[in-house]
């Protein structure tokens, strides 16, 4: 039985989060440095290049990188702390098995008891139960190796079809749109393109506190006079610029877009040339936009239709133009919809495979679009390959050496797994960095799922919230730990150098998959000396896929300070920009447009539930807080979630700024302080994500899933608000006293 | 790409740009990184009004040309370079009145009670002294802060630089340079100015009165 095995206060007191605030030896140390290692940022899917100081096997120090021609240097506040996670007194050094009665809640163990028992139980359970009873499920800030070697040992070591990625929580819709839409699976454009466009869409993203380098491609092309269109629900930081504002209602995106698309088709704003030669169904998305006017679309979505006529004419009758989306419009029962509306703008206007042209997703987690790649998500191989072709399996087969008939089919996707381990049919699980309890919707469904396993295992470098229910710790490696190469937001495959060993006993990820493999028997299938063949091995299984690593190396990767896929030969350039001249990836070298007639949420606001909630991320925080929880500056930054509401949405409910506000919605109830601001619709909360137990805005999300991603609806639910009590007021500007920073 | 480094003859400048700014901290991180006051951050973030927008504004000490810090400094504590970088009240002669902390015109320096002294910002005399930008300028993600010369400022960003300043009488000249839309070339008359209506004063559209549903059921 998975369930923690102490209260949350004794499993915080023994295993964190606790705040690392300074460097080894603390701020005065004044440590030689024995090297600098060129590598990247862990936090996001820009992936910024970084040095990291080391003194002694310890990550003491960062410089930046002037010459990583991505960030030149810059970093968000992610990047500046990211070397205190390194000697953070949480570090896991030793396996642990669960004991109640030993202190913490866990006892150590070797790595031989740890690795027998994990082996065991796999083997039990898939005895009693069926090979697919156990599954896996792995975390996409992983490098690519690991990904690969990921994908691998599911299939070949533990037989199961039942592996997903956590991913599938992040962009997994933006992946869908696109492959339907274009063919292929990756963000068109290099970020260099941005500073060329003549108009920058942001929909449903808060570039400034999640991809915040970004926001100096935008501000160039803001210098070139470059229009730019906000569409999201808050006046996000980036948006306090913006020429126009589409202040959208949850869940309404797609609506927006098809009048959009209305507006294009009825002003003729269309570049009829592009659409004949170079796509197919136009006539189809057109006809589904026929009705779709902004009166209407303006009744659906809350933003004026004259803004909505404008976004029109300023898309429309630009010679270049990008649009960038993000989580706010993909993390939604209909993110597949909202994707490819936003593509057949794009297609409309001919804004494709030009300098400055394309609709591209950004890609949240530190190898979101590389971890999507490699063959870890239940329905894909490597090289982006399907796992029911039979043309693809056959050639994966061919490089690892296995009869095609060994590798499974497709498996349960992440939300799924979950479902069925709270339904009873999945009996174990073995978790690599993913931390379901913060990250995956209704956490309290989650919590009695993970209780309902008979075995858990864990990988991973600090003990997580989910990790609290494991039966068995492995303790595995922190990033700047081990070598590899990782794929950013823009498609640009870098390298990621290791700085420093693991601590104590600790181990690195891929040895202690390929032991267990050993263990498991398919030891044959796993005989890396290091993660360069791994890499080796990968290059060759995404041959002739779409995600082609052919002609990468680790050196020219390093030479050439990153190399954007496809690379499908030795000596090939890479890609930075796909689709050039309108070929785009379908075998007909066509792109298609997809009718999309608008449908609501899977919840929506009535008398019990009468606001819209959306969650999202603050920028000192990553993702479900692992990291960045135990790191001291962050924290101070933005110490816990706050509930964002406009001063009508407050002064109806009797709410002061500051006070304490419950939150309800149809799976739970959090309290938390309301943050009184006009930044956001009145009709809308907002409440960052990265918090667990009784903080966490998962509590109240849906477990609605998108029909054809399978990503779950985070930004879209209704929920009822009612004060609880008083608080001190948040919006005080904060005094900035010079020891603030180094408390 | 710009230089990494920047030699003796560049004379490059610190330019500050507020309209840019995203409010993200990184470079209140980073100054904390700086080899000379490791720990402690020397730049302040405010938050204008987060109340009704999520404008924000770094403040670096601007390096007055005759900086009324100085004057005002009881003890002589406060001294300028030979390249008119403004540094912190020197630790030996600080006798922590905080002169300097009330008469400072873009209010800057702070008094630390623990040190017994005023710290601010010295433009990272260790990085800038050997021709690399300042701590807060590197990695400010958005480019607000911007270290570089003024040929490449205008070779790549719009804007007028300025470096004179009206407090009421007052006229201050910086070594610190503030981005504009154009005055011009200056002064900035700092409380003088007059507003202009944009979409930010209705995001929501509500005076529209279409998609205001908050006033009953939300919908
Ligand atoms: S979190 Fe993202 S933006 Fe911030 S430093 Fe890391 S990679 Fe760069
Ligand atoms: S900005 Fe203030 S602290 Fe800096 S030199 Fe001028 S008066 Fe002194
Ligand atoms: S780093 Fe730049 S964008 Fe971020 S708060 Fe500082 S000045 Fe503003």
């Amino acid at each position: 039985m998975a369930r923690p095995p102490l209260s949350d206060d004794e499993l915080i007191a023994r295993f964190g989060p606790h705040l690392n605030e300074a460097p080894p030896g603390g701020w005065d140390a004044g440590l030689e440095i024995d090297r600098v290692v060129e590598t990247h940022c862990c936090f996001c899917g820009q992936q910024c290049g970084i040095k990291l100081k080391v003194h002694d096997n310890e990550v003491v120090g960062f410089e930046p990188w002037y010459d990583f021609p991505f960030n030149e240097g810059k970093l968000c506040p992610k990047g500046v702390k990211r070397y205190l996670q390194g000697s953070h007194p949480d570090r896991l050094l030793h396996p642990m098995e669960r004991d109640p009665s030993a202190p913490g809640g866990f006892r150590e163990i070797s790595w031989d008891q740890a690795l027998g028992r994990v082996v065991s139980e796999i083997q039990r359970i898939q005895e009693e139960y069926g090979d697919d009873a156990f599954a896996m499920l792995s975390g996409v800030s992983l490098t690519n190796e690991k990904s690969y070697l990921i994908g691998k040992f599911a299939r070949l070591a533990l037989h199961t079809a039942n592996l997903d990625y956590n991913g599938r929580f992040c962009m997994v819709s933006a992946g869908v749109g696109n492959k339907l839409a274009l063919g292929i699976d990756r963000a068109p454009n290099p970020w260099s393109d941005i500073p060329l466009a003549d108009v920058v869409w942001v929909a449903g993203s808060n570039i400034a506190e999640t991809f915040p380098i970004t926001t100096s491609y935008i501000w160039r092309a803001r210098d070139r006079g470059a229009k730019l269109i906000v569409q999201d629900p808050r006046v996000v930081p980036l948006a306090r610029t913006a020429d126009l504002f589409l202040p959208v209602r949850p869940g309404s995106d797609s609506a927006l877009f098809g009048a959009v698309l209305h507006t294009l088709i009825r002003n003729d704003w269309l570049d009829h040339d592009f659409i004949d030669a170079h796509t197919v169904d136009f006539d189809e998305a057109a006809a589904a936009a026929a009705d779709m006017t902004p009166a209407w679309a303006a009744e659906i979505t809350g933003v004026p239709a004259a803004r909505i006529e404008e976004a029109a004419e300023l898309w429309g009758t630009s010679a270049t133009g990008m649009m960038l989306h993000a989580r706010g419009i993909e993390q939604q029962s209909k993110g597949v919809d909202n994707v490819l509306a936003a593509i057949n703008l794009g297609l409309a206007t001919g804004k494709f495979g030009k300098p400055g042209c394309g609709v591209s997703t950004i890609t949240g987690q530190g190898n979101g679009q590389g971890g999507r790649e490699h063959g870890h998500k239940c329905d894909q191989l490597p090289g982006n390959r399907d796992i029911s072709n039979p043309d693809h399996r056959a050639a994966v087969a061919k490089v690892w050496e296995c009869d095609e008939s060994e590798i499974p089919g497709k498996g349960l996707p992440a939300e799924a797994i979950i479902e069925a381990i709270h339904e009873g049919s999945i009996k174990g699980l073995l978790s690599i960095c993913f931390n379901p309890l913060v990250s995956a919707p209704d956490s309290n469904f989650t919590a009695e799922a993970l209780d309902k396993l008979e075995f858990y295992a864990v990988i991973d470098f600090f003990l997580s919230e989910s990790g609290q229910h494991a039966d068995v710790v492995l303790p595995g490696s922190l990033h700047e730990e081990d070598e590899g190469t990782s794929t950013s937001g823009e498609g640009r495959i870098i390298k990621i150098n290791a700085a420093v060993e693991p601590p104590g006993e600790a181990r690195l990820d891929w040895q202690i998959l390929l032991e267990i493999a050993e263990r498991l028997g398919r030891g044959e299938h796993f005989q890396y000396d290091d993660t360069h063949q791994i890499f080796e091995e990968l290059c060759r299984a995404s041959s002739g896929g779409t995600a082609d690593y052919t002609g990468a190396t680790w050196e020219r990767i390093e030479a050439e300070k990153g190399l954007f896929w496809p690379v499908p030969e030795v000596g090939h350039p890479g890609t930075p920009r796909l689709h050039e001249g309108g070929r785009f990836s379908h075998p007909d070298g066509k792109a298609r447009f997809h009718a999309v007639p608008f449908r609501e949420s899977a919840e929506v606001v009535d008398d019990d539930y009468p606001v819209w909630l959306t969650t999202g991320r603050v920028v000192s925080q990553y993702l479900s807080g692992t990291q960045t929880r135990r790191i001291a500056g962050l924290v101070a930054q933005y110490p816990e979630p706050l509930c964002e509401m406009h001063p009508r949405l407050a002064e109806r409910l009797g709410i002061g700024d500051g006070d304490q506000v419950t939150v309800t919605s149809r799976r739970g109830t959090i309290t938390l302080p309301a943050h009184v601001v006009t930044t956001i619709r009145p009709d809308t909360v907002f409440i960052p994500y990265h918090w667990p137990g009784a903080k966490a805005a998962n509590q109240l999300t849906i477990r609605a899933v998108d029909p054809r991603s399978k990503m779950p609806e985070f930004k879209v639910a209704a929920v009822r608000i009612e004060r609880a009590g008083e608080g001190a007021p948040t919006t005080d500007q904060r005094d900035f006293d010079l020891h603030e920073g180094s408390a | 790409m710009r230089p990494t480094r920047y030699g003796v003859d560049d004379t490059p400048v610190f330019v500050i740009d507020q309209s840019r700014c995203i409010g993200c901290e990184a470079c209140v991180s980073a100054c904390m990184e700086c080899g000379t006051h490791r720990g402690q951050s020397l730049i302040h973030l405010e938050r204008i009004d987060r109340a009704a927008s999520t404008q924000t504004a770094p403040m670096v000490c601007m390096h007055c040309e005759d900086p009324t810090c100085a004057q005002v400094c009881p003890a002589d504590a406060i001294k300028q370079t030979e390249g008119g970088v403004v540094q912190s009240a020197l630790k030996p002669r600080c006798i922590g009145c905080s002169n300097c902390v009330l008469a400072c015109p873009f209010g800057v320096p702070k008094y630390v009670a623990e040190v017994d002294q005023m710290m601010k910002c010295d433009m990272c005399t260790d990085r800038t002294s050997e021709g690399y930008a300042p701590m807060c300028a590197s990695v400010c993600p958005s480019e607000a802060l911007w270290y570089g010369t003024v040929e490449e400022f205008h070779a790549t960003r719009p804007g007028a630089l300025v470096d004179n300043w009206l407090f009421g009488r007052q006229s201050v000249h910086t070594k610190v340079h503030a981005v504009v839309d154009d005055v011009g070339g200056g002064p900035i008359d700092v409380l003088g100015g007059a507003a202009t209506g944009t979409w930010l004063d209705d995001p929501f559209g509500l005076d529209e009165g279409m998609h205001d549903r908050s006033g009953g059921v939300v919908r």
